[in-house]
């Protein structure tokens, strides 16, 4: 039943992500089973028992303290690598910029999502921009810088195929980038409560090969020349 | 600290002098200074708006299983509605259930009994602390029935949707929500001005630091913890007022404002505010263990100092709730590292836990099995923490279901397990009778197991990609599916199962209240102060010249020297 749940790995940093989650979740889980197995393994050997007195343990002997000390100690190194993990996959996907082929500009306002795609020029704020709402198009394998930008509250820009979420922010332009890897149509998310359109702010990425995209621009580029 | 034995025994100088004359009904019960009827108005307050909380959980859960039906009890949710019901329920359980009940209610009623006190050092500073709460929650439920409804801007309350009734479109509810949580916020600070003065000053003789139960201590830690990081938010709140109110800017980028600023003034105190609950849910749950396990705390030291550590750590990992926000990029690393590092404390107090069974002699009353699902079910929420601190794997779940999932498995065991472990545990203390422990456990497996069906799915559907705060997910054919549908109903189910085992509580509670068995001083023969005294206790706690002194630890139990397992903290010798 779980197919149903796993979402496509449409950016070259999806699987990084989905890898960084599986190696926590083996992590974490291994503890959890043992922590959950010996808890419950004590309460039932050290049930209650008719004329059976409880043992007065202070917790004071170096020999006893050794079972919370060494599993402190193993605690910090799981999250030593837990963190080298998380920020491998942070630096790749947030703080560094991969030169980009093309520049997008999202813009978010209450409750809609509107695209500016450079056009035929492949340059932004020229006047063969293409501008759209509630559909983003975009070619497979190219890198794509976005600059994030809000015209009223916050907003978030949650792509689930990329594993991609950044908030705009009214007053600013944040820059970030994807690379989608295979084509297809998918979901945009808000992912900030908005108002009462939040749930109504919905848009689609168009992943689409060269020439899908090529005849895509020149088509949307005719419709809107006057 | 005062580490030394509390030499002033106060009990002259608090105005007691009134213990013999008889009070009316109004003055004994509505306006009383004594802390343990003080304790009961704040928990019957909190359980009344738990239930409205319930409430809303029901109404949303209906609409996000069964869109569009009209929910019974409620009619049909407009999107403006949904957002009211769960910016409310989200504000309603932290601020009016989980902080009034876990360390007003107990607070005020076991700190002086469990310290040797007759009553807090502040008694009227105490009713005011309450008459300020009351006055909160009066102005909350109002703010739903104004003009344009309830605040709908979530409970974080971002600007600048929360600033502006242009964005929000409840110009009055925004103001009203923000009024209430501020007034919340200066009841609770002058009801933990009085626990840590009280814990300092008023303990019995002979009780020195390590000799308080550890439930007072979280207490106080947690009141510490409130006052130290409720400053930048009520400042924040203010300038928050202003914008909606005044229309000024500090929040609008347009006029040199930063929508940004409040997120870290809110989150300053957000984070520290999750211990501030967790700790005195801790301090329940360890001392009904070493109660009902017959055995002495492994590591008395060890718990409260991972608890202060806990504290003192929660004040450097604000920024993880912010790391998609917009902040720079780097900063994300440093949280990263502060927020894992807070693995390391609260394990070792859950290792504690796991070990004081070791060599017991467990007894599976009602309070206990609380107490041991409180340590199963806050490590599913421990865990699934360690996801979401590691800001790579962030980017993904942030603002979905496998968060909302990962704090009701924090918050769960805290607000509602706590308070249930600590409620059965000291109902006899507070009434004079025992609860019903068939009933009991009745409605403990009648809540646990629900408890894990709402929320497991919600686990799934938030890896599935399922984002928070939508009131319709049709608009999003990836996750509109019917086997997203057929887990939210599952979820939603399994809460109205949930609900109903509710009402065999208060049915345990009443009847119990009423023709319960005559509990005495000492009904679970443990070893803490208050159980030395009458059940209930009287006006003043123990009459004047027989207050209680101390002789040793709270948690001696199954001493060698003795043939009882206990050795009450009281006792000479």
């Amino acid at each position: 039943m779980f197919e149903s749940f796993t979402m496509a790995q449409a950016s070259t940093y999806a699987a990084d992500i989905d890898n960084l989650i599986l190696f926590i979740g083996v992590i974490v889980g291994i503890w959890f089973l043992l922590a959950e197995g010996i808890f419950f393994w004590l309460i039932w050997k050290f049930r209650a028992k008719p004329g059976e007195k409880s043992q007065y343990l202070v917790g004071k002997e170096k020999h006893v303290k050794k079972w919370i000390t060494i599993p402190h100690a193993l605690v910090l190194v799981c999250d030593v690598f837990i963190v080298i993990g998380a920020v491998r996959v942070w630096y790749n996907v947030k703080q560094q910029l991969p030169e980009a082929d093309s520049t997008i500009r999202v813009i978010g306002q209450q409750w809609a999502w509107t695209f500016q795609h450079p056009g035929a020029d492949n340059e932004l704020d020229t006047g063969d921009d293409i501008f759209t709402v509630g559909d983003l198009h975009v070619e497979v394998e190219k890198t794509y810088h976005f600059q994030l930008q809000s015209r009223d509250v916050l907003h978030s820009f949650s792509v689930p195929v990329f594993r991609l979420k950044q908030d705009a922010i009214p007053g600013r332009s944040i820059t970030g980038w994807f690379t989608p890897t295979q084509t297809g149509e998918h979901d945009i998310q808000c992912a900030e409560i908005c108002g009462i359109g939040h749930g109504v702010m919905a848009a689609r990425i168009h992943i689409e090969d060269a020439n899908t995209h090529a005849a895509w621009i020149s088509s949307a580029s005719a419709a809107t020349t006057p | 600290m005062a580490d030394t034995v509390a030499d002033v025994h106060q009990h002259e100088t608090h105005g007691h002098d009134d213990h013999h004359h008889d009070q009316g009904w109004v003055s004994k019960y509505l306006f009383s200074t004594d802390h343990k009827i003080i304790g009961m108005q704040y928990m019957f307050t909190g359980m009344f708006m738990a239930v409205i909380g319930g409430y809303m959980a029901y109404v949303f859960r209906m609409q996000l299983a069964f869109p569009g039906i009209s929910v019974p009890g409620f009619g049909q949710v407009s999107p403006g509605e949904y957002n009211a019901l769960i910016t409310n329920h989200g504000s309603i359980m932290i601020f009016w259930v989980a902080m009034p009940v876990l360390i007003a209610a107990f607070g005020n009623f076991l700190i002086p009994l469990m310290i040797g006190a007759d009553d807090m050092v502040f008694p009227r500073i105490n009713r005011l602390s309450f008459q300020v709460f009351f006055l909160s929650s009066v102005v909350l439920l109002g703010s739903l029935f104004v003009e344009g409804g309830g605040f709908g801007g979530a409970w974080t309350s971002y600007p600048p949707l929360s600033a502006s009734g242009d964005y929000n479109q409840t110009h009055l509810g925004a103001s009203l929500w923000l009024i209430a949580v501020a007034l919340e916020f200066v009841a609770f600070l002058l009801g933990g001005i009085n626990f840590i003065t009280t814990l300092m000053n008023s303990r019995a003789p002979g009780m020195k630091a390590y000799d308080i139960p550890l439930v007072c201590w979280m207490i106080v830690i947690a009141s510490i913890l409130f006052m130290l990081s409720v400053g930048p938010l009520l400042a924040g709140a203010v300038m928050l007022l202003f914008d909606q109110t005044l229309n000024t800017g500090f929040y609008d980028p347009a006029r040199g404002g930063d929508p940004i600023l409040w997120q870290h003034l809110f989150w300053f105190f957000g984070h520290p505010e999750v211990y501030v609950v967790l700790l005195p849910a801790i301090g329940i749950t360890v001392d009904v263990m070493a109660t009902f396990a017959r055995k002495k705390i492994f590591g008395y030291k060890m718990v409260l100092y991972t608890a202060v550590a806990t504290g003192v750590l929660s004040f450097f990992v604000w920024a993880h709730h912010q790391f998609i926000a917009g902040i720079d990029p780097r900063m994300a690393n440093v949280f990263t590292i502060t927020t894992l590092l807070i693995s390391v404390p609260i394990a070792e107090m859950l290792f504690v836990m796991i070990a004081t069974l070791y060599g017991g002699s467990i007894r599976l009353t009602t309070p206990m099995l609380w107490a041991l699902s409180f340590m199963a079910e806050f490590l599913i929420g421990g865990v699934t923490g360690i996801f979401l601190g590691a800001s790579g794997a962030d980017i993904y779940f942030h603002d979905t279901y496998f968060v909302l999932a990962h704090f009701h498995y924090t918050f769960f065991p805290i607000a509602i397990i706590g308070t249930f472990c600590a409620f059965t545990y000291w109902f006899p203390k507070m009434f004079g009778r025992m609860m019903n422990d068939t009933l009991g456990k009745i409605h403990f497996w009648g809540t646990i197991i629900p408890f894990n069906f709402i929320f497991i799915p919600l686990f799934v559907l938030g890896m599935g990609g399922q984002h928070r705060r939508i009131y319709n997910f049709q608009h999003f054919p990836e996750i509109a599916g019917p086997e997203y549908f057929q887990l939210r109903q599952l979820a939603t189910i399994a809460l109205l199962v949930m609900l109903a085992f509710q009402l065999v509580f208060f049915y345990n509670v009443i009847v119990s209240w009423m023709r319960g068995e005559k509990a005495g001083k000492n009904p679970w023969k443990a070893n803490t102060l208050e159980w030395t005294t009458e059940s209930p206790p009287p006006h003043g706690n123990w009459p004047v010249d027989e207050l209680p002194t101390v002789y040793r630890g709270p948690y001696e139990y199954g001493h060698p020297d003795r043939e009882e397992d206990y050795w009450p903290q009281n006792l000479p010798g």
